[in-house]
């Protein structure tokens, strides 16, 4: 009996003392986390007299010089095409900014994981939720061109945090991916630039689906940042509720990719210094 | 190839006798014969079989305890794993084969400032390279001063810190890394750093964390008189392969024997 109780006992401290330690790692890692993301931000705008609202104005430029290119050259049958251009622009833009710079991240920190004892997941996390916060802020020029063409907002735009966690896991996954392969063969970093642009044509940022052939409307259902474009358009736009597939297919891609990169991560890092 | 089967423990509670046990650690780096970069190279000679590794021993079945409150000098020739040995008790590299037990919080003192951004003020570094070593915000905001009058730069807070000297920003460095009271403190010829006054400082610094609050240092330097002059034992590694373990004194005068012969 009195040992039953002094495992139950045991196993009780044990896992207290886990818990602990689980936190004050967490707590450290996000005092981390913060600081970079401050500092990329610091770095960012730095001597620039806008600033920070430089990530309102450049979204809306793009669209603006999208919008004259697509309604003078090719032109597609597409209510409020600026606003349908934005929203994809902006999705797309989270994606490839996020894991392009997450991809270099741990090569870059190479002085620091030398030298210093650091979750090393830290580098690609901090780039992702960099280009989340980013976003965030870009999404004034969505407010901006709603108001334009008067689109009125439906109660559908709450469901905005659940696209940004789906996006952010999803985005998470491939930097945890790129950064560690980009560790061993940096021809990921020149491949990932010519796959991003190919991505973009790829994702019905500028042109309807119904423009395609009927095999590739089905091809395009595979590629995430189009469900996830569709996703925001939906809420934004349409004002509908994305289904409850579309729901599970977003969370699914997302989820799934993460868990690669976690595997993928944890099973290379213990190399990661003798490379970088 | 070899399994690796290295253990790193580490408790940030100074228990237990030792503060650092190593027990029969090795550290095997695999060099390429030729040069991979990139993925098509890698594989074309993984499909053609060529693709072969020379094992180096950087170090050898090294084991060696430090006691709490003891100070420990690594001495030895350039390229004989004094550094790697450190990079595995500070966690950084972990072992091929072996253990190694830490008990006690770190700082590590290898080659500081590695965090800075030098875009940014000092002021802004304090805060960043802070958190890199593991400070809590609460913590540098009380020791900011102290971290700031220890370097004696208070008049250059917001400047960028690309318009520092070297000296400066080795100051600083200084300063943020011992502002901590460490159980354990990593000491790898760092104090070669800053002008005549400010070694002496980090030296008293140093002395003063040993005397005071019983820290443990580990000292590594190629200056033997160094080593004898602030460790109590030592050990003497030389390519990788242990010589002699023993009181700081009978390993400097061992080791400086057989370098006049």
């Amino acid at each position: 009996m009195s040992l039953v109780r002094y495992f139950s006992l045991r196993y009780t401290v044990l896992s207290l003392t886990i818990m602990n330690s689980l936190l004050a790692r967490l707590k450290r890692d996000s005092f981390v986390l913060t600081s970079l993301v401050s500092k990329d931000f610091k770095i960012k705008y730095r001597r620039s007299i806008l600033g920070v609202l430089w990530s309102v104005l450049n979204p809306l430029f793009m669209m603006l010089v999208l919008t004259v290119v697509f309604s003078f050259i090719f032109r597609f049958e597409i209510e409020n095409f600026p606003l349908y251009l934005i929203l994809g622009k902006l999705i797309y833009l989270l994606v490839s900014g996020s894991t392009t710079a997450g991809l270099s991240s741990i090569f870059n920190s190479a002085s620091l994981i030398k030298k210093i004892r650091i979750n090393k997941a830290i580098f690609p996390v901090e780039k992702v939720i960099f280009e989340m916060v980013n976003f965030t802020f870009s999404l004034t020029a969505v407010v901006i061109v709603m108001l334009y063409f008067q689109v009125a907002p439906t109660p559908t735009v709450f469901l905005m945090p659940l696209l940004m966690i789906y996006v952010l896991l999803f985005c998470t996954g491939l930097s945890l991916i790129l950064s560690a392969l980009a560790v061993f063969f940096r021809d990921v970093v020149h491949l990932w630039s010519v796959f991003t642009l190919a991505w973009m044509y790829l994702s019905a940022i500028f042109y309807p689906v119904s423009i395609l052939p009927e095999v590739a409307q089905q091809a395009i259902l595979w590629n995430p940042i189009y469900q996830f474009i569709t996703y925001f358009r939906e809420i934004i736009m349409w004002g509908t509720v994305p289904s409850l597939q579309s729901n599970l297919i977003c969370l699914g891609m997302a989820l799934s990719t993460l868990a690669v990169g976690i595997l993928i991560f944890r099973k290379l890092q213990k190399r990661f210094i003798l490379y970088v | 190839m070899r399994k690796d089967t290295g253990i790193y423990t580490f408790n940030p509670e100074p228990v237990g006798d030792y503060a650092v046990k190593v027990s029969d650690v090795s550290m095997v780096y695999n060099i390429a014969n030729e040069q991979l970069n990139s993925l098509k190279e890698y594989v074309l000679k993984l499909a053609k079989r060529e693709l072969f590794f020379r094992e180096f021993l950087a170090l050898q079945n090294i084991s060696f305890e430090v006691k709490h409150g003891d100070s420990f000098g690594l001495v030895g020739t350039n390229g004989s794993g004094k550094s790697t040995m450190l990079k595995i008790i500070s966690g950084v590299l972990s072992p091929t084969t072996g253990s190694c037990e830490v008990n006690g919080t770190l700082a590590p003192l290898i080659e500081m400032g590695a965090g800075f951004n030098l875009d940014l003020s000092a002021r802004e570094n304090i805060y960043l390279n802070g958190a890199l070593l593991g400070y809590s915000r609460k913590f540098i905001q009380e020791h900011f001063d102290e971290i700031v009058d220890f370097a004696e730069l208070r008049d250059f807070l917001e400047l960028p810190m690309k318009n520092y000297s070297s000296g400066m920003v080795a100051r600083i460095a200084f300063s943020i890394a011992t502002v901590i009271v460490p159980n354990i403190l990593i000491v790898d010829e760092t104090l070669s750093v800053g002008d005549m006054f400010f070694k002496e400082k980090c030296q008293d610094r140093i002395k003063s964390l040993i005397e005071e609050h019983n820290t443990t240092v580990l000292f590594v330097s190629h200056s033997i008189s160094q080593v004898a002059r602030i460790c109590e034992n030592a050990i003497w590694i030389e390519k990788g392969i242990p010589q002699m373990i023993g009181t700081a004194k009978e390993v400097c005068e061992a080791y400086s024997k057989s370098h006049k012969t």
